[in-house]
């Protein structure tokens, strides 16, 4: 337990309590990593055996003979070309929509004095923290009203902007120096050109941590895409996995392959980025 | 759309200065002037909030005292009766003692779990990259493919987990077919998922206290385990009360995982009060009733973000 000062000082001569201290400190890390693995590692193993034989005992860690095919059946089972285009479409139109929205307002309201501008930024703070579960049922009869249900609209447009959004932007612009804009601003620049050529290109990590959020929000979102789809070429990953789950509730090894297939983009995207998602949670302690 | 023409600054060059231009006053004319224009650069987020935010608050409050099937046209108007019925509704309460198993059961554990992981990742050691990508896995996979490979693990007779703890000679339990285990064995796939995104928050809490003030504690002979309990956690309350209080409100909230595991089951036994509400609005379409329900969710959030706000200030007195 002598680790737990939270120091980075670490001594080159090997002390009898800095040893104890290596075992502690490699023994739970390597607990907890391993627990953080095998489910994934069991998943890839469940996902290549023959649907038989997952109810052998005891079970194989490592299947005698790697059966590539379920991955073709799950293919032929469901659309998950379609499902992934449908999520990239859905997440990258709300994603694009969000930077565009929500940077305007922030500049607005970080940089444009207007009267009331105090007293709307309240009202949109204030909205953060009503829970969705109070505006799921009724923005699910307005969409049922307009008759979305089963559109894409029904899945972008609820998202196009928020107030996180906006919080986040304009905490940003706040920071940046105010002198490049009011040279710009003398010169007869006009406050489009200002937000567009000046604020937007200095706000790049905003933007990204911003982006990234939506992106992990949207992709990962259930309960919302699951109401409003009915049709299979609607459904994103995880909806269509869900009912793929449904259809083959004991098929063990296309359940974790399909599971598989939806993780896979994911942690791809999760890999060349992890640098962004790790600023983007201690700036903003938030996932969006 | 008016603005104070008459705070000119006198050195800025304008050719019309005794009556500016419909559109120079919309801009405003010199720093510091009233800037109208910016209505124009929140309009679209405005209507955004009033469609999809303010109008469905107002809609859900009007439901809450209506009686509405969206099956059928008539909705008449009931009073505080969804609220009355929610009062004596035993299967609503039980959601509601539910839902507080799952949050006291899952938060504490997940912040002490991912609180060790932390500091023990906070020292410079070999591989500390490969471990925190390890422990991000799970936040960055989708919920609905980690319960399926979770309620595979659980599987009574040939899960791994029962198989792992055959060894150990322990008959593992029937887990989410267990009306007793159930909650447990959610408790423990949430608690899996958040670990690695609670860790993140405390390594840069753990990476902002001040180098000083435990260089100023080793001088004056305090030894590690000291150190710990006398410098580290005391400048991570912040981070500890800030984590705590928002899992429990994301626990408050939680329902994918329910619905994939157990769709409230057996006997109820998962029934957390987001799937509840969920049940009755899209199952057994009672939208009023639902939505009563939603604002009472709502009041507790509102509550614990109350208490929340009060503590931070007093934290930010502290320090």
């Amino acid at each position: 337990m002598a680790t737990m000062t939270g120091t980075a000082n670490h001594s080159k001569t090997a002390k009898p309590g800095q040893l104890l201290a290596d075992i502690f400190t490699y023994g739970v890390l390597g607990i907890v990593s391993l627990s953080m693995l095998v489910p994934f590692l069991w998943m890839i193993s469940t996902s290549l055996k023959p649907e038989y034989s997952v109810f052998e005992f005891p079970p194989q860690f490592i299947p005698s003979s790697w059966l590539f095919e379920n991955y073709v059946s799950i293919f032929k089972a469901a659309p998950f070309m379609r499902f992934l285009y449908n999520t990239l479409f859905v997440t990258m139109s709300v994603v694009i929509g969000q930077v565009l929205f929500c940077s305007l307002a922030a500049y607005a309201f970080a940089r444009l004095p207007f009267k009331g501008s105090n007293a709307i930024f309240v009202l949109f703070l204030a909205t953060m923290m009503i829970p969705s579960q109070v505006t799921t049922i009724p923005t699910y009869i307005m969409i049922y009203k307009f008759h979305w249900l089963d559109s894409y609209a029904a899945q972008i447009i609820p998202f196009l902007s928020s107030a996180y959004g906006i919080f986040l932007l304009k905490q940003f612009f706040h920071s940046l120096p105010k002198e490049t804009e009011d040279a710009a601003r003398i010169d007869g620049c006009s406050e489009f050109r200002i937000y567009w050529n000046i604020i937007l290109p200095l706000s790049q990590p905003a933007i990204a941590t911003l982006s990234v959020f939506t992106f992990m929000g949207v992709w990962t979102d259930f309960l919302w895409p699951m109401l409003v789809t009915n049709t299979v070429e609607m459904r994103t990953l995880e909806v269509g996995l869900s009912v793929f789950r449904n259809q083959y509730t004991t098929n063990w090894p296309l359940q974790m392959g399909a599971s598989l297939l939806v993780i896979f983009p994911v942690l791809l995207v999760f890999l060349f980025t992890q640098r962004y998602f790790v600023q983007g949670i201690s700036l903003t302690g938030m996932k969006g | 759309m008016e603005s104070t023409s008459q705070s000119y600054v006198p050195s800025v060059p304008s050719t019309k200065l005794a009556k500016p231009s419909f559109w120079k006053k919309l801009r405003g004319h010199a720093v510091g002037d009233d800037k109208p224009i910016g209505y124009l650069f929140i309009l679209p987020a405005l209507i955004h909030l009033a469609v999809f935010t303010l109008i469905p608050i107002l809609f859900s409050l009007y439901l809450s005292f209506h009686k509405w099937s969206i099956l059928k046209p008539a909705k008449p108007f009931v009073g505080l009766k969804n609220y009355i019925k929610m009062y004596h509704d035993t299967d609503f309460w039980r959601a509601m003692v539910n839902t507080f198993y799952f949050v006291f059961g899952s938060v504490p554990t997940g912040i002490a779990v991912s609180l060790l992981v932390a500091i023990v990742l906070n020292r410079k050691l070999r591989g500390v990259y490969w471990f925190r990508a390890f422990f991000f896995l799970p936040v960055v996979s989708s919920t609905v493919a980690i319960a399926m490979v979770w309620q595979w693990i659980l599987q009574p007779e040939f899960g791994l987990l029962n198989y792992l703890l055959g060894f150990a000679g322990i008959e593992g339990p029937k887990w989410l077919m267990d009306p007793k285990w159930a909650m447990f064995a959610v408790i423990i796939v949430t608690v899996w998922k958040g670990i690695g995104y609670q860790m993140i928050i405390f390594l840069a809490g753990l990476q902002g206290i001040p180098e000083h003030l435990y260089e100023a504690a080793r001088i004056d002979g305090a030894n590690k385990w000291r150190i710990f309990w006398s410098v580290t956690l005391p400048l991570l309350m912040p981070t500890v009360f800030f984590l705590t209080v928002t899992t429990i409100i994301g626990s408050f909230q939680a329902f994918t995982v329910i619905y994939m595991l157990t769709e409230g089951g057996p006997v109820g036994s998962t029934d957390v009060v987001v799937y509840h509400i969920y049940e009755q609005a899209f199952r057994v379409f009672n939208m009023g009733y639902a939505s009563a329900q939603s604002w009472l969710l709502f009041l507790i959030i509102f509550v614990i973000t109350i208490i929340q706000v009060k503590f931070m200030k007093k934290f930010n007195y502290e320090h």
